[in-house]
């Protein structure tokens, strides 16, 4: 292996890169991102960042000379046009460039708001950059009407976030109710409640018939026969895998970038890390969307690029801040048939957690750090107490 | 601005100088010092930017919040009482001179 090329500059290819470095690798490694950012954080894009309450050079991942300092080559606003595995080449627009490894870690894009209900009019957003984050404050002022449509985590924050900056915010979500494809009925009532007292106006079950405008945004039509003043939208009604360049290569894609337990693609040579990848958990094939996942699965494949051959297993885990809430989730909740409550030790502070039977496969704890690492050493270890214990007991 | 002086599990010096109001554990990503993993930048999610702070410093610190204090008490390497997350300690100047000890699992 003389040298690792990976395409996609954000959490996973950044650790990557790094992990090759801290893993002995002396050959060249070029790192490739089409923004024109350093390897940043993303999670405080919706959050803190979002009202400027952090300045942008505090979003980089790694200090101004880590990449120089470690040899790895950052090639940032660059844009790879062509994979062609069977020459074991990228091309970059005119430049080719030859690999030895290649490591897919191009992440995922915001589903866009059809054009035809008003996707391409001025002053409608969708939130997943540092660039999308300049687009979007110049219009965060008390009194703005803000609409958010989605109520997934982004969504939520988003609105929390607005509301905390004095924009007036309507949020509306198609589905019956919030965090439907997400958590459980329990958490969402937990943040219906939260954003309702802090003067979001949440609507669920109410789906976005068109954004309406001369040119941008000023008002919504919704599926109740509403409609609604708009000064600008944030769409957040979720992500697609960055997909087109291993699809137009040939490679498997199924949910994503296909790869097995070790990370490699149907292709060899060629892996893959991060939001992008999609792999088989349980028998169905997922992607996992945080940060810690885009870590610890890069630093996976960069010890596997090396000839470890280590199976990945995810230990996954998230977090979502909401005012003065703090949600920490452990573990994937999908096939569950069953929630406990256990209370907090302080006010507002609770945790719900998913069983499939007597097996515990996450958590949702809110404002209640204990509740989340004990669950999440549990989950990691493949233990499961017993309902009764978490809904009254003592956990250990 | 204050010198801090980080001092790796195997017991290797970084003396960094840090810039005022960012987190000590801002400060160790951004020079790069081995040990801080910080998987939530920040959030106080993860307890993976754990460090034993110079006692002699806990006044200027300040207090341990009660939602850090929980962390702590599932952190990898053991909890001691100069332990904290060091995403929740802003650099000051009172801080200057402070070590940090970097614990050997994160």
């Amino acid at each position: 292996m003389r040298h690792v090329a990976i395409i996609g500059a954000g959490q996973a290819g950044s650790n990557l890169a790094a992990k090759l470095r801290e893993l002995g690798f002396d050959g060249r490694i070029t790192l490739i991102g089409d923004e024109s950012h350093p390897p940043y954080q993303r999670p405080p894009l919706s959050k803190a960042y979002l009202t400027g309450k952090l300045a942008a050079d505090r979003l980089a991942l790694r200090g101004p000379s880590f990449y120089a300092e470690r040899c790895i080559d950052l090639r940032l606003a660059t844009k790879v046009t062509r994979i062609l595995p069977a020459d074991k080449r990228i091309e970059l627009g005119p430049e080719s460039l030859a690999y030895d490894g290649l490591v897919l870690a191009t992440g995922a894009a915001p589903i866009p708001l059809p054009e035809a209900i008003g996707g391409s009019l001025a002053n409608v957003f969708t939130l997943r950059t540092i660039g999308d984050v300049e687009a979007i404050t110049p219009h965060i002022a008390a009194g703005k009407r803000a609409l958010i449509v989605g109520g997934g985590y982004i969504g939520l924050e988003v609105a929390a976030a607005l509301n905390q900056a004095a924009v007036d915010v309507t949020l509306v979500e198609l589905q019956e109710r919030i965090l439907g494809r997400v958590a459980a009925a329990e958490t969402a009532a937990y943040f219906r409640t939260l954003h309702a007292e802090r003067g979001v106006k949440l609507l669920e079950g109410v789906g976005l018939v068109a954004l309406e405008g001369q040119g941008s945004v000023g008002k919504a039509q919704l599926s109740d026969g509403s409609f609604v003043d708009v000064d600008f939208a944030i769409v957040g009604i979720g992500v697609r895998p960055n997909v087109a360049l291993a699809e137009a290569a040939g490679l498997a894609v199924e949910n994503g970038v296909s790869v097995d337990a070790q990370g490699r693609t149907s292709e060899a040579g060629i892996w893959a890390a991060g939001d992008c990848a999609s792999f088989l958990w349980n028998g169905r094939r997922i992607r996992i969307e945080s940060v810690p996942h885009a870590i610890d699965q890069a630093e996976t494949v960069a010890a596997n690029v090396l000839g470890a051959k280590r199976d990945y297993r995810p230990r996954p885990w998230f977090w979502s801040d909401q005012f003065d809430v703090k949600l920490q989730i452990a573990g994937l909740n999908g096939g569950y048939d069953r929630i406990v409550e256990r209370k907090g030790a302080k006010p507002g502070s609770c945790s719900y957690w998913y069983f499939a039977g007597e097996t515990l496969l996450a958590c949702d704890a809110i404002n209640d750090a204990r509740a989340y690492m004990t669950a999440k050493k549990l989950i990691d270890a493949g233990r499961s107490p017993s309902p009764a214990d978490v809904a009254d007991g003592v956990l250990a | 601005m204050p010198t801090i002086t980080f001092i790796t599990a195997e017991g290797k010096q970084h003396a960094v100088t840090a810039e005022i109001g960012r987190s000590v554990m801002e400060i160790a990503l951004e020079k790069n010092i081995p040990g801080v993993v910080a998987e939530c930048n920040g959030s106080a999610a993860c307890a993976t930017c754990h460090c034993y702070f110079d006692p002699a410093f806990a006044a200027a610190i300040g207090p341990i919040g009660e939602h850090e204090s929980d962390m702590l008490d599932f952190t990898a390497s053991p909890r001691r009482p100069e332990s904290r997350l060091s995403c929740q300690v802003r650099v000051a100047d009172a801080l200057d001179g402070m070590t940090v000890h970097i614990p050997a699992v994160q």
